[in-house]
């Protein structure tokens, strides 16, 4: 039996929304806040799951994850596989989560060489040689962009991607749109 | 510096003309050993170039070396015939005795051991280069030998002659392996015809060019007879292209050890018919031990008249000269190995205008494939109505097949167009065959229901290459080893193909290494879209064909590889981060990474 | 005007002049086709293949292709417009394109094209190149990271300028670059000068002056303003 078809507004349900910054700046974040007033229209169509701004440990079911950063090391990579498993649509928000960004600027560096730069050739730091303590994550040899190891539904760019993208992909999101973004709210820097 | 004399010599040689640069970087090399920047500032300043094009030049081609290279430079043929045949092994039996790693240089500068693309020894590998002589037949037993004669620093020069033995492998003849002209025959019929008449004896032979793409030899002649030539010396040229870099094809090579006459007559008719004075031979690197043969059959021809001022007492002059490839399959692409005549990277043209009426040095140019010029001479002699009566109604004539891989009779064939792939195999001797490679990586791949298609422009359309594939083949590391070639060999000018080739590349090494998922074949046929429309030419244009037509018809060959169903990491995570695992001494649980989402 | 020459784009009648190419028409009628390795003031190069069209159905470069009266071109649809952005991808794979440290961004024709084009992510795993950065000239920069292989460069030096500061040379992914005209391969030992059209002619990031970065406020870049698309009648560079 087919359900009935009918164009009524589909009752309006809270979307749940869980984000996270892996190696990034926080940049996004900040300017997801810069969203201003708007957050209060924002906090009655949606519910923070994991979330600097909720605290939440661990990111449940979710509509929604928003990522910001790329990947620098394991805990980055057990940290976007949980939202990945959790989350029906990823967003990469900025650059870094996109193609690395300023993080993956070591890339062309060997690891070796940079730890060992750090840690024992540069004075004063540290002079415990390279950490190996079990709870610290490993770094990756080279740093990532997300979409390297997860699927990611959407991408959304900018160093950081101004307030008025972000809103608008949570708006077209909401809506049921396929997010689009304009002249101006389109940068890379 | 002490090498500048020789340097002045080859410069001399040349007349200091840079458009022979690449001959001029050749010939150093071979005195020098390798080309340094002092070496390439001089060269420069003798030309009179800019420096900056020198070294572009001398950048773009494989078997130049721009840094030290060893005494002794070993390159390994890496076509997928010489893989059937056990060159991975012997590579890494060599470097193991070396203590080398491939691509190195050994730290006393004595070796360095690599892999180059196919060398055109398909049906007598596994084949290598060493110091650029090719050498067949490669054994385990060979190897410890070589190793010694390395070690003990001895000239090439003095190494067994037999291991520089290349065989003909001639298995069936037909009208042009068989002809029994004298030299000078055909050439004298085509004097005797004149110009225009023996123009229109081509077009009613109905020639079509045996270099891949098939076109009208007669019209090609025509366009560029009918050319003007521009500047201050006006000219025509004839090219003949003896570049044969596609994977799989040598009949060129046998046609040059065997048939130069025919060869060089046939480039006589050409130069006869567009109004050419001189004719140059494109050779490919690879082929350098056939220089001085060539050399002296051009001699021997002068001698009896055949080559020079009035030839065969009849008012025409032609005389023919020699250029080395040195490792560019692109410059096979017809004004890509114009650019390189002309002594600049082998890069395509931009068409139009093209060679027949803007080729070399700007003037009418026409390219011909060895085998095209060879077949002209049997309609010099014969007619172009005798001609035309062999082989089908759109592929006139005969083709020369070079068959290699899983037979028990590798080697030449010719046939009139129309045999079946299937005949082919027979006749080789191929049995429990699943595949054939027809015309090389760029060409078409038949799988068994298809045996019974004809070879001929009206069907399957080939330069000659037939790869045979029996079913123990995995063809997916087919299609994945032609990947490999396309990448090495782009030449980096348009971007579809410089990265593409890549791309692909990368991704079937992810598929080979077990990381592979139906994401990732997407991913491969949107390349093969992009790069067919948008590349610059053939090579790009046909680099995804291996790969677009072993998933059509041997799907499974990827799917028993891919990893799942879902989307897979770009690498391996896991061994990301070996680094940092090496550098803490640590192994424990949180120190790796799996390479499956965890349930 | 009866015998004015005209070809179809995308549905709408361009006029031409003989020999003129399809690129030259377009410009010339105010019609964008994207682009990169195309100068107005230059002979076509044709490698970046972002100008690609399809011509009585067959794909081709606008900026090579000669006009033809009553040709049908189609330019800006979506089968186009997603093999562009490819393309668009692969050159921000193969190099480093970090946009946030790069003087050129707000002024550079790739990034203007790749919002042009909605690219909004380079799609294909990077490939993160080591390529040389070359300071040792006084007044000029340059980072072959960002390079994109058009030649402008070379032409400009060598047509505008006279002097062939700079060649292509090297094959495929990981050798095609572009050589210095001098032993050393430093900028400072060749005759380069900052008033040379070469120095202003990169269409990226690679050809930087020195000191003179971040000049412009983000909001008043060239195309912080207004999209690629609508500045075809203003010169490129
Ligand atoms: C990448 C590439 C490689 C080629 N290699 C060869 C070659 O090695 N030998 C050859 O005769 N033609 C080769 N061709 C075809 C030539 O461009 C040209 O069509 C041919 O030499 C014309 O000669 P024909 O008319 O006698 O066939 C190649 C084409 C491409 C695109
Ligand atoms: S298709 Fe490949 S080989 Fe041909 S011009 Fe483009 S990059 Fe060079
Ligand atoms: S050259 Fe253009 S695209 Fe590349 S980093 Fe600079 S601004 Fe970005
Ligand atoms: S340096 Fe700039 S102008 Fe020169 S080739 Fe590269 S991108 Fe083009
Ligand atoms: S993580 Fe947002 S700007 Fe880099
Ligand atoms: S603009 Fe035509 S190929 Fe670059």
């Amino acid at each position: 039996m087919n359900a009935p078809m009918n164009a009524a507004p589909v009752a309006a349900k809270k979307l749940k929304v869980a984000t996270t910054s892996l190696a990034g700046c926080f940049g996004c974040h900040m300017s997801f806040l810069d969203i201003d007033e708007r957050i209060l229209k924002l906090l009655e169509l949606v519910e923070f799951d994991r979330s600097p701004i909720t605290d939440i440990k661990h990111c449940g079911p979710c509509d929604l994850g928003l990522i910001e950063g790329g990947l620098c090391n394991a805990e980055n990579v057990h940290v976007l596989r949980e939202f990945r498993k959790n989350c029906k649509i990823l967003v990469a928000v900025g650059a870094c989560a996109i193609n690395g960004g300023l993080p993956a600027q070591r890339n062309h560096l060997d690891l070796r060489d940079i730890l060992e730069e750090v840690y024992q050739t540069e004075a004063g730091i540290s002079h415990g040689g390279i950490p190996n303590d079990p709870e610290l994550p490993l770094p990756l040899n080279q740093v990532h962009p997300i979409h390297e190891v997860v699927k990611v539904d959407y991408f959304l760019p900018g160093c950081p991607p101004p307030a008025d993208a972000i809103w608008k992909l949570l708006t077209d999101l909401l809506a049921g749109r396929t997010p689009t973004l304009g002249h101006g709210l389109m940068h890379y820097d | 510096m002490t090498d500048f004399p020789r340097i002045d010599a080859v410069l001399a040689r040349h007349d200091r003309n840079g458009t022979r640069l690449v001959q001029i970087l050749r010939e150093v090399q071979e005195q020098l050993g390798w080309l340094s920047p002092a070496t390439l500032s001089h060269i420069a300043a003798g030309i009179g170039w800019p420096r900056a094009m020198v070294s572009g030049t001398a950048s773009f081609y494989s078997f130049f070396h721009t840094r030290p290279r060893g005494t002794y430079c070993v390159l390994w043929s890496d076509n997928i015939t010489d893989r059937m045949l056990g060159n991975t092994d012997l590579m890494d039996a060599m470097c193991k005795k070396l203590w080398l790693e491939p691509g190195r240089v050994s730290e006393d500068g004595l070796v360095s051991v690599n892999t180059t693309s196919c060398t055109g020894m398909c049906d007598q590998g596994p084949a290598l280069l060493v110091n650029y002589r090719a050498i067949t037949r490669m054994t385990q037993a060979r190897l410890g030998e070589m190793v010694g004669l390395i070690r003990n620093q001895t000239p090439v020069a003095e190494w067994p002659a037999e291991w520089f033995s290349v065989e003909d492998n001639i298995r069936r003849k037909d009208i042009l392996l068989g002809h029994e002209l004298m030299p000078g025959q055909a050439l004298k019929a085509a004097l005797e015809r004149g110009p225009q008449a023996m123009l229109d004896e081509i077009k009613a032979g109905k020639l079509r060019g045996r270099g891949g793409a098939g076109f009208g030899t007669g019209l090609k002649w025509e366009a560029c007879r009918n050319a003007v030539g521009t500047g201050d010396n006006p000219a025509h040229y004839v090219v003949c292209n003896a570049d044969e870099g596609e994977p799989g094809t040598f009949k060129d090579r046998v046609l040059l050890n065997s048939y130069a006459d025919l060869v060089f007559e046939g480039m006589s008719i050409a130069g006869y018919v567009v109004g050419a004075k001189k004719g140059l031979i494109y050779l490919r690197g690879e082929y350098r031990y056939l220089l001085e043969p060539l050399e002296s059959a051009l001699a021997a021809r002068r001698a009896s008249g055949l080559l020079g001022a009035d030839i065969l007492g009849k008012g025409f002059d032609f005389d023919i000269e020699i250029h080395l490839g040195a490792g560019a399959y692109v410059c096979g692409e017809e004004s890509a190995l114009i650019e390189s005549l002309e002594g600049k990277p082998g890069r395509p043209r931009i068409r139009p205008p093209f060679p027949v009426t803007r080729g070399y040095l700007d003037q009418p140019t026409t390219v011909n494939n060895v085998e095209t010029l060879a077949a002209s001479c049997l309609i010099a002699a014969h007619g172009g109505a005798w001609y035309a009566g062999h082989g089908t109604e759109k592929s006139a004539g005969t083709k020369i097949f070079s068959v290699s891989g899983d037979c028990e009779r590798p080697g030449i064939y010719e046939y009139p167009y129309g045999v079946t792939v299937r005949q082919v195999l027979d006749d080789c001797g191929a049995t429990d065959s699943q595949a054939v490679q027809i015309s090389g990586p760029s060409g078409i791949c038949v799988s068994t229901e298809e045996f019974g298609r004809r070879i001929a422009f009206e069907d399957l359309p080939t330069a000659g290459a037939f790869m045979v594939f029996d079913d123990t083949r995995d063809m997916f590391e087919v299609a994945r080893n032609f990947a490999h070639f396309f990448a090495h060999e782009s030449c980096g000018f348009c971007t579809p193909c410089r990265v593409g080739t890549t791309l692909v590349r990368n991704m079937m090494d992810k598929i080979s290494l077990g990381h592979g998922s139906p994401y990732d074949i997407n991913e491969l046929f949107k390349l093969h879209r992009v790069m067919q429309g948008a590349s610059h030419c053939g090579l790009g244009n046909s680099a995804c064909n291996p790969v677009f037509d072993t998933l059509n018809k041997f799907r499974p060959a990827y799917e028993r590889r891919l990893k799942s169903l879902d989307y897979e990491p770009a690498f391996d995570l896991d061994a990301a981060l070996s680094q940092a695992r090496q550098m803490t001494g640590r192994d424990d649980a949180a120190a790796h990474l799996t390479n499956e989402a965890e349930a | 005007m009866s015998n004015e020459l005209t070809f179809q784009l995308d549905g709408e009648d361009i006029s031409f002049t003989p020999g003129q190419t399809i690129m030259q028409a377009a410009k010339a009628a105010g019609v964008y086709i994207p682009h990169l390795c195309w100068h107005p003031d230059f002979p076509a190069h044709g490698s970046c293949k972002l100008c690609t069209v399809k011509v009585n159905g067959r794909f081709g470069s606008s900026c090579t292709m000669e006009a033809q009266a009553g040709m049908s071109v189609e330019n800006r649809t979506a089968e186009l417009d997603d093999k562009r952005r490819t393309l668009l991808q692969m050159f921000f794979v193969e190099g480093n394109h970090f946009c946030p440290s790069c003087e050129k961004s707000g002024n550079c024709t790739l990034q203007a094209t790749a919002y042009e084009l909605k690219m909004m992510s380079p799609h294909f795993d990077m490939f993160y190149p080591d390529r040389p950065v070359d300071a040792s000239h006084p007044d000029i920069l340059l980072d072959f990271n960002r390079c994109i292989m058009c030649s402008l460069c070379v032409t400009a030096s060598r047509e505008v300028d006279g002097k062939n500061v700079f060649a292509m040379g090297g094959r495929g992914i990981l050798g095609r670059r572009i050589h210095i005209n001098s032993e050393s391969g430093k900028l400072a030992d060749t005759d380069f000068a900052v008033t040379d059209r070469a120095a202003s002619i990169c269409p990226v990031g690679v050809i930087l002056v020195k000191r003179k970065g971040f000049a412009v406020p983000i909001g008043e870049r060239q195309y912080d303003k207004t999209p690629i698309n609508e500045q075809v009648k203003e010169p490129t560079a």
